[in-house]
């Protein structure tokens, strides 16, 4: 590691490593600090992306996917299974990916491109010049080190300190922070190629509890629920447990994780003077389906070409950061996060027989295309009355 | 006073992002608790495994 790069990535996530690969691509010098001793490590997701946004990126390969998915099933609060299954028999509609193997290989090839990495390194506190961000101080094994930069790139992912110190508030809501356990657990009786979501308020308050197949007979059986309505006796890890016990009783746990979600709307502002925030630090998590993997690549990059453009034309104040505020906010996925925050805001005031009464009047459509989108469309059109009450929301869908 | 039971924290982070002072930090597996903590008792409702506890100060 130097003491200067063109630009400092704080993070070693998908937004960091798609951040640093294309600086470098673009002919910058950059440096990942990770403060975790592995890359990928320990896993903080549940792994599910669809086919079309992970080849955006990368082409699919079977070292990094441990399934790939063909299908989709919505348990209903009273237990209805409905089946979504993919329109063209055995086509791919998704990929459960192995994040441990998925996150080195990004971060590999931002490295093999060019870029400095370095684990075990964090960066405690941001290098503030004139109001500018400059860089950071980072702590690595008992070594400081000041590292001073054109642009910092907040890649930190949910915690979102670095920012923070910035003098900007990243604080999660509290009912708005999925509070999520994870189990793999192994010898079980699934189907390989299908997701399976349970809703309700006895299974998960305000979120949702899945599976997603790893292999024939594994799977990551989470749950993410509203902070809101975690406490001491009613946590994830009550509901999760609960459950398993009773659909998986002879399931063997092999991982045990943690993590938290945010499904709030994306930071107000996600630059400042020499900073750009990404991924989950910005909050730019999917507020319905808590996916945040595709959003934080594509911030990452994004993040990476603004601080080109800024860096060559010798300006990397806020103002001429904004650029990546604006494109991010305009793009397919900033109309999405808006467009499903709202849609998750009704879904989370509905009763458990509301719920109920809107998948079973859905269960026998033929979906044409395979994404969330499609499937609150046709939820519209065969629930007319509920069109009336999603009022100004449902013309945005449309 | 905050306490971590640090046999029961899963290091996630999910803390982090709820607390309004920015009082917590992981580094990697290790929690810390700065002096600007409130006890409020935020985090210790979110966190999914009941690894935090506000404990009377006597
Ligand atoms: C239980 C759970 C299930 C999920 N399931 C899915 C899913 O199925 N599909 C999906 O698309 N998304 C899912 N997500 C969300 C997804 O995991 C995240 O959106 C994604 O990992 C965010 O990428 P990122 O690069 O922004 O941050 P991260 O991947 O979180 O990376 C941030 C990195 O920054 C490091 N860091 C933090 N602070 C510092 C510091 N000060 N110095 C140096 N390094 C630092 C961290 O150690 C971390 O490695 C899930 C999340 C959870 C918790
Ligand atoms: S939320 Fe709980 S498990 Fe996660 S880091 Fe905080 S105390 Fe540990
Ligand atoms: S008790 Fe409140 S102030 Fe203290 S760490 Fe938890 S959320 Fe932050």
């Amino acid at each position: 590691m130097k003491n200067k790069y063109d630009v400092l990535v704080i993070g070693g996530g998908p937004a960091g490593a798609l951040a640093a690969k294309t600086a470098v691509d673009k002919g910058l010098s950059a440096c990942i600090v990770e403060k975790r001793p592995a890359i990928g490590a320990p896993v903080r997701c549940a792994e599910g992306i669809g086919k079309e946004a992970l080849q955006e990126f990368i082409d699919p390969n079977p070292r990094w996917i441990s399934a790939e998915m063909t299908g989709a099933g919505i348990v209903a609060p009273d237990g209805f299974l409905m089946k979504l299954e993919s329109n063209l028999a055995g086509n791919k509609v998704g990929y459960i990916l192995d994040r441990k193997i998925f996150d080195r290989e990004l971060v590999w090839r931002a490295a093999e491109a060019g870029a400095d990495v370095a684990v075990k390194t964090r960066a405690s506190s941001p290098i503030i010049e004139n109001g500018y961000v400059i860089g950071a101080k980072v702590e690595s094994c008992g070594n400081v080190m000041n590292v001073t930069a054109d642009v910092v790139i907040a890649a930190d992912g949910v915690e979102s300190k670095f920012s923070r110190w910035c003098g900007i508030d990243t604080t999660v809501p509290v009912r708005e922070i999925m509070s999520s356990v994870q189990y793999v657990l192994t010898d079980i009786d699934i189907d390989p190629h299908s997701t399976v979501f349970f809703l309700g308020n006895d299974v998960a308050p305000e979120g949702y509890l899945w599976i997603f197949p790893k292999g024939e007979r594994s799977a990551n059986v989470g749950i993410g629920i509203s902070g809101k309505k975690s406490g001491e006796g009613h946590r994830a890890k009550d509901y999760l447990d609960r459950f398993v016990k009773k659909t998986f009783p002879q399931g063997k746990l092999i991982e045990h994780i943690a993590g938290g979600v945010s499904v709030c709307r994306p930071l107000d502002c996600t630059v400042g003077d020499g900073l750009i925030i990404t991924g989950d630090a910005a909050r730019v998590v999917d507020p319905l389906t808590g996916g945040g993997i595709y959003n934080s690549m594509y911030t990452g990059r994004l993040a990476a070409e603004v601080a080109v453009e800024s860096i060559g034309s010798g300006e990397v104040s806020k103002k001429a950061l904004m650029v990546y505020d604006r494109t991010w906010r305009a793009s397919k996925m900033g109309k999405a996060i808006e467009r499903n925050y709202h849609i998750k805001e009704y879904l989370i005031r509905l009763p458990d027989t509301k719920l109920n009464e809107i998948i079973h009047s859905v269960s026998k459509i033929n979906l044409k295309e395979f994404t969330t989108m499609s499937l609150i469309k046709e939820i519209i059109c065969i629930n007319p009355k509920l069109m009336i009450e999603l009022g100004a929301l449902a013309a945005s869908i449309r | 006073m905050l306490k971590v039971h640090r046999d029961i924290c899963g290091y996630c982070g999910c803390c982090v992002s709820v607390c309004p002072e920015g009082a917590l930090e992981l580094i990697d597996a290790y929690l810390c608790i700065e002096k600007s903590c409130t006890s409020c008792g935020i985090c210790a409702k979110v966190c999914p495994l009941g690894a935090l506890e506000v404990v009377n100060e006597k």
